[in-house]
């Protein structure tokens, strides 16, 4: 079972019914026991970075899903969960993150419209196992007006371009995050989440 | 790079797809589900879906039809038709729409915007406008389906919309909606050029070229049409292929 982190985040159903027609189960919890109890977590997100981390804190899962990460379990960061992964985030000030991954959330510097919405094309990273039936120019659905300045370049398997490079999708070990949403990005996204499904095995 | 996107856009009323021009003269087109469902795989970028129905028995069938989209649909979807209050927006979003357009109750209520965008985030408050050129070649807002002119100049309601917090603009061009004579190019690229957030031009779409111009010319960041997907004059690979050959970025395939 996949545990959707419920954290009064976004729209959650969409991740899970996305990973049903997938025949992966999940189920949708506040509950840090299922955490554990779970083969793999998903961070869902959308929102503010300040209020996801106080509302984890406050639910008591960020010790769950920091112990859980140590135990090797799959976990995926989507959208605003992919960023809470990482160490600080400059939106609306400065805040602490999981800091599971090194770098930074920052906003979009650019005279194009945030936030960045709709479909962009990935460009290839790092080779990887994880998500190798996309190819370069395959297109993601992304919202988002911050994005992630990361330490470690090569843990980057697929990068887009909206006025500057950034990370679309990372992985280092068991920690996948994706800054797009593969749950309403068709074909492509499904492919990406049947790769973290895999994962499990 | 960002692509420009192309939205079928399903007219709904006792759980069926309609389409009328102008409004009036509605005839039946499909399921709503199973055409969602061939869109997506024909490569839509989006879905709407207008609920123009009003009685509270088929608004339940409406929101039934809203959640088996979401579990059969991979791709994002907006809803919109009779969106009053908050409440009305939390029912829709929780049953799985990812977008919520409002058209004239922000109008009568212009606050339900910032409201909802509070509640909910920008990207998911989307402003409807109904519009008509006047004689002196301004663009009035109208509401309650076209049929009240409000008299409120259309640039200035798109950013005064944007400045309460939506996230995108639908410009809907009455004069044109389903005659397919083109879209309607110059109020689209005032719009766009006015507001920072993505404009979807709506109302109009004949033929390839009409698309064409309305992304290019028009500044349009997407395109929205019905009828000329539902009874296939236009096929959505088709034309995706067609503009990214006119070297417009698009999804293909």
């Amino acid at each position: 079972m996949i545990a959707i982190i419920d954290y009064g985040a976004g729209n959650l159903k969409s991740v899970q019914h996305a990973l049903t027609t997938l025949g992966l189960a999940s189920e949708i919890t506040a509950d840090p026991e299922k955490l554990y109890q779970a083969a793999a977590l998903i961070l869902p997100g959308v929102g503010a970075f300040q209020n996801a981390m106080v509302e984890l804190n406050r639910l008591g899962l960020v010790a769950a899903i920091k112990e859980n990460a140590k135990l090797g379990k799959p976990i995926l960061g989507i959208c605003l969960g992919l960023q809470l992964l990482y160490e600080k985030s400059y939106e609306q000030g400065e805040w602490g993150g999981l800091g599971l991954l090194s770098g930074e959330v920052i906003r979009f510097n650019t005279e194009w419209k945030v936030p960045h919405m709709g479909w962009n094309n990935l460009i290839k990273g790092t080779e990887s196992a994880f998500g190798r039936e996309i190819t370069a120019d395959d297109y993601v659905y992304f919202v988002h007006s911050y994005y992630v300045d990361t330490k470690n370049p090569e843990e980057v398997l697929f990068w887009s371009d909206y006025g500057c490079k950034f990370p679309a999708v990372v992985k280092k070990d068991n920690i996948i995050g994706i800054q797009f949403h593969p749950e309403k990005s068709g074909e492509t996204g499904m492919k990406l989440l049947k790769s973290f499904g895999e994962m499990m095995l | 790079m960002l692509a420009k996107r192309i939205i079928p856009c399903l007219d709904v009323r006792d759980g069926r797809v309609v389409k009328g021009e102008k409004f009036q003269n509605i005839m039946d087109v499909a399921d709503p589900v199973v055409l969602a469902q061939k869109y997506s795989e024909l490569g839509a970028d989006e879905l709407v879906f207008y609920d123009i129905t009003a009685s509270n028995e088929e608004r339940d069938i409406f929101i039934e039809i809203v959640e088996k989209t979401a579990e059969q649909v991979h791709i994002p979807f907006t809803v919109g038709g009779g969106i009053r209050t908050i409440e009305d927006f939390r029912k829709v979003l929780k049953a799985g729409a990812d977008k919520v357009s409002i058209n004239s109750a922000a109008v009568k209520n212009p606050m339900i915007i910032r409201e909802a965008a509070d509640k909910f985030g920008s990207q998911c408050v989307v402003l409807s406008i109904d519009a008509k050129e006047q004689a002196d070649g301004k663009w009035h807002v109208y509401i309650n389906g076209g049929r009240i002119n409000t008299g409120m100049d259309a640039v200035w309601w798109a950013k005064e919309g944007e400045r309460l917090g939506a996230g995108e603009i639908v410009l809907n061009a009455i004069d044109t909606d389903g005659v397919k004579t083109g879209f309607s190019t110059d109020i689209t690229r005032d719009i766009s050029k006015q507001v920072n957030i993505p404009v979807v031009a709506s109302g109009g779409a004949g033929t390839m070229e009409h698309f064409l111009e309305v992304l290019t010319i028009g500044e349009a960041d997407a395109a929205l049409a019905a009828s000329v997907f539902h009874f296939g004059q236009i096929e959505i690979k088709q034309l995706k292929e067609y503009l990214y050959k006119n070297e417009v970025s698009v999804r293909r395939g």
